[in-house]
C-alpha cells in the first residue's frame, strides 16, 4: 500500500489539518494517510526583506528528514512561500519526486473579500495539495479548465480550475492505484 | 494551439533564477535551456532554434541589452523577453525599442509570466500561419497560363518584375488574345497591392452611361432602375488594382472623366455628392493604335501620356514560335485533366501544323483549339484531324510566306475534300470541276487522306 504523509510546518489551523486528512483519505482510499512531524522550523528560510519564506529551502530542508519514508511527503504551511524571481508561490513541487510544499497563505477568501469562508479554503488546500501531489507523480500543467492540475497563477484560476485530476492526467499518473 | 514543445533559454547569472524558471517552465510542458551569461547564451543559441529567450538586464560580461541587439541580428523571429529590476525599467523600454517583446520586473509575478510566455508564443504562431497561408495564396493565384520561354517572353517576365513594385501606371499594348489580362493579373500579384483586389473593367463592352456607373457607382435613385446604392469599380479596387481593358474604346467624355481620377483618386457616385477617396494603381491595355487615335483626335493626348508611364508589348503568338509546344502542352495537360481524359501527347504532324499556323486569335485561339482536339480526340494522341483549322479558318493560309495561287488551290481543295469525306463527285461539284481534274490536282499536289 503506497503512503501519503502529511507534514505540517508550523501549521496551526488543526481542523483544516484534519479536513484536509480525512479528504484525502477520502480520495485515495487504496492508500495510507499519516499525519507527521518533522520538526522543522521555517525561520531559517525567511527572508525577512520579503517577510516570505523561500520553500525551495524548506523542501531541502524536508529531504533530509524524510530520506527512509516510502511514499510521497507533502508539507503544510500557513505563512506565505517564494522563490526568489517570483513574488509568491502557492506551492513548490519535485517533478517526478518525494516532496511538495503548499502553502494556504494566500487561500484565505478574507484576504480578497473580507469575509470568512472555511469550505472554501478547504477547497482550495485540496486543490493545490492534488496539484502539487501530480506534480510528484510526474504531471504536468493540464491544459484542461477541469483538471486540477491547470495552471493557476491567480486566486480566481484556483476556483475556475476543476477539483480533481481529468481522464487524462489520472492515467498519465496511475492514479487507479491509489482508488479502489 | 503549438504542436510541438515550444523551446525556451533562460538566461540569468543567478543560478536560483535560472532553476526555478527552467522548474517553472517545465511544469509547462516547455523545453528549456539555461546560459549563466551572455557568451554562454550565444554559445547555446547557435546551437539550437529557440522560440524566445527570457534574458535578465543586468549580468557581468555581455549586458542584456547588447546580447538582445547580437540575437536579433541572427535571428528577427525570437521572441525575447528581458527581466529587469524595477529601477532599470528605462532601460527596458529602450529594449523595446530595440526588439524585445516586452519586459518583466523582478520579483515576477508568476502569473504574468505565464500570461505573457503565452501570448507571445501564440502571436508568434499566428504570425507564421499566416506567413504559410500567404505563401499558398501566392501559389494559387498565379496566372498559369503566362508562360513562354522565348526572347519577347522573357522580356516581358523582366518588365513585370520591374514595373510589379512600383505603384507606376502600366499599359499593356498587343493583339487579341495575347493575354493582356494575365500580365495585369501577374503585376498585380507580384505587388504589395496582391492581398486586395484586381478589379478588372471591360470598357469596349460597356455602353457610355453604363461604364459610368460601373467605375464610379450610384447612389440608389440616380437613374431608372438604379434601385440600390451601388459601389464603382474604382471604389472596389480600393488598396489593389483596376485593371481598365479595352482601354482605346471608351468615350471622349469618360476619356476626361477617367483623367481626372487617375490624377485624383477622388470621385462621387453617379447622383451622389460625397467624395469618395480609393487607393488603386491603373493597369490598362488596349490592342488599337493609340498614337494614331490621339492623331485623329478620337483620344485624349493627355490621358494617353498619362497612362503611357511604363508600357509592356505583348508580342503576338506568330512572332513567338518556339513557345506554341510548350503553351500547346500546357493546355492539352489542362483540359485533359478537367475533362479527365487521358490524353497525354499532341503527335509531331499536328504540331508541326500548330507552329505553322498564323494564328490571328493568338494564345486564346491556341487555347480553344486544343480544348476542342481533347472534346474530340479519340485516342491518347492529339491527331492533326482533332484541330479545327481545316474546317473553320479556310481564310487563313497555312503558312503566310507561301501566298501564291497554287497554295491557295490547294488547300481549298483540301478544305473541300476533308469537308466532303473525300466524297470525289461531291467535292468535283462544288468545286465546279470535273471528276477527273480533280483527280488530276489531287496527285499534283499530293494531297492524300488522312487515316
Amino acid at each position: 500500500m503506497s503512503s501519503i504523509y502529511l507534514a505540517p510546518v508550523r501549521f496551526s489551523n488543526l481542523t483544516l489539518l484534519n479536513l484536509i486528512k480525512n479528504n484525502l483519505i477520502r480520495i485515495f482510499n487504496k492508500a495510507e494517510i499519516k499525519t507527521i512531524d518533522l520538526e522543522i522550523d521555517p525561520q531559517f528560510a525567511k527572508s525577512v526583506e520579503r517577510n516570505q519564506y523561500h520553500s525551495t529551502k524548506i523542501l531541502a530542508e524536508a529531504m533530509k528528514k524524510t530520506d527512509p519514508f516510502d511514499g510521497k511527503v507533502i508539507l503544510l504551511a500557513d505563512f506565505d512561500l517564494f522563490v526568489p524571481v517570483f513574488t509568491f508561490v502557492y506551492g513548490e513541487a519535485q517533478l517526478n519526486g518525494k516532496h511538495s510544499i503548499v502553502s494556504i497563505s494566500r487561500l484565505h477568501e478574507e484576504i480578497y473579500t473580507g469575509i470568512t469562508d472555511e469550505a472554501l479554503l478547504l477547497q482550495r488546500s485540496l486543490k493545490e495539495i492534488l496539484h502539487e501531489f501530480g506534480h510528484n507523480l510526474g504531471l504536468l500543467h493540464c491544459k484542461d479548465w477541469n483538471c486540477v492540475m491547470h495552471s493557476s497563477g491567480r486566486i480566481e484560476e484556483v476556483d475556475i480550475k476543476g477539483d480533481f485530476y481529468c481522464k487524462t492526467c489520472q492515467k498519465d499518473a496511475n492514479i487507479d492505484q491509489l482508488q479502489a | 494551439m503549438m504542436t510541438t514543445k515550444a523551446k525556451i533559454l533562460v538566461v540569468d547569472d543567478e543560478q536560483i533564477v535560472r532553476e526555478s524558471l527552467q522548474h517553472w517552465f517545465e511544469e509547462d510542458d516547455y523545453q528549456v535551456e539555461t546560459a549563466h551569461d551572455g557568451e554562454d547564451a550565444l554559445r547555446k543559441f547557435e546551437k539550437g532554434k529557440f522560440d524566445l529567450i527570457l534574458l535578465d538586464m543586468k549580468m557581468p560580461g555581455i549586458s542584456g541589452l547588447d546580447l538582445l541587439t547580437k540575437i536579433k541580428e541572427f535571428d528577427t523571429e525570437v521572441i525575447l523577453i528581458l527581466i529587469t529590476a524595477f529601477a532599470s525599467v528605462p532601460s527596458a523600454i529602450k529594449a523595446l525599442k530595440d526588439g524585445a517583446y516586452d519586459y518583466i520586473t523582478k520579483p515576477i509575478d508568476p502569473d504574468e509570466l505565464s500570461h505573457i510566455v503565452e501570448n507571445a508564443l501564440k502571436q508568434r504562431m499566428l504570425k507564421k500561419e499566416n506567413e504559410q497561408l500567404k505563401d499558398q495564396l501566392d501559389e494559387i493565384i498565379r496566372p498559369d497560363n503566362l508562360i513562354g520561354e522565348s526572347p519577347s517572353m522573357l522580356k516581358i517576365f523582366t518588365l513585370i518584375n520591374t514595373v510589379a513594385p512600383t505603384d507606376t501606371t502600366a499599359i499593356i499594348r498587343g493583339e487579341s488574345g495575347t493575354g493582356k489580362e494575365l500580365i495585369a493579373k501577374a503585376i498585380h500579384i507580384n505587388s504589395r497591392r496582391k492581398y486586395f483586389p484586381i478589379i478588372t473593367v471591360n470598357c469596349g463592352a460597356l455602353a457610355e452611361s453604363i461604364l459610368e456607373s460601373e467605375l464610379f457607382g450610384h447612389e440608389k435613385g440616380a437613374f431608372t432602375g438604379a434601385h440600390f446604392k451601388r459601389k464603382g469599380k474604382f471604389e472596389m479596387a480600393n488598396g489593389g488594382t483596376i485593371f481598365l481593358d479595352e482601354i482605346g474604346t471608351i468615350s471622349p467624355k469618360m476619356q476626361v472623366e477617367l483623367l481626372r481620377v487617375i490624377e485624383s483618386k477622388q470621385f462621387s457616385r453617379v447622383g451622389g455628392n460625397e467624395v469618395i477617396y480609393s487607393d488603386f494603381r491603373v493597369i490598362a491595355a488596349t490592342n488599337e493604335n493609340l498614337e494614331e487615335a490621339v492623331k485623329q483626335g478620337r483620344f485624349r493626348e493627355d490621358l494617353y501620356y498619362r497612362l503611357n508611364v511604363f508600357t509592356l508589348f505583348v508580342p503576338p503568338l506568330r512572332d513567338r514560335l518556339e513557345d506554341i509546344p510548350i503553351l500547346a502542352n500546357h493546355f492539352l495537360a489542362k483540359f485533359a485533366n478537367s475533362m479527365n481524359k487521358k490524353i497525354t501527347a499532341i503527335s509531331d504532324e499536328a504540331l508541326d501544323f500548330l507552329i505553322r499556323y498564323n494564328w490571328p486569335g493568338n494564345v486564346r485561339e491556341l487555347e480553344n483549339a486544343i480544348e476542342r482536339a481533347v472534346v474530340v480526340t479519340r485516342t491518347d494522341t492529339i491527331q492533326i484531324e482533332d484541330l479545327p483549322f481545316q474546317i473553320n479558318n479556310p481564310a487563313n493560309p497555312f503558312n503566310n510566306d507561301d501566298r501564291s495561287l497554287a497554295a491557295l488551290e490547294k488547300r481549298h481543295i483540301a478544305i473541300t475534300l476533308n469537308n466532303l469525306n473525300w466524297n470525289i463527285s461531291r467535292s468535283a461539284e462544288a468545286l465546279g470541276i470535273d471528276r477527273v481534274t480533280l483527280y488530276n490536282k489531287i496527285n499534283k499536289y499530293g494531297l492524300q487522306r488522312k487515316s
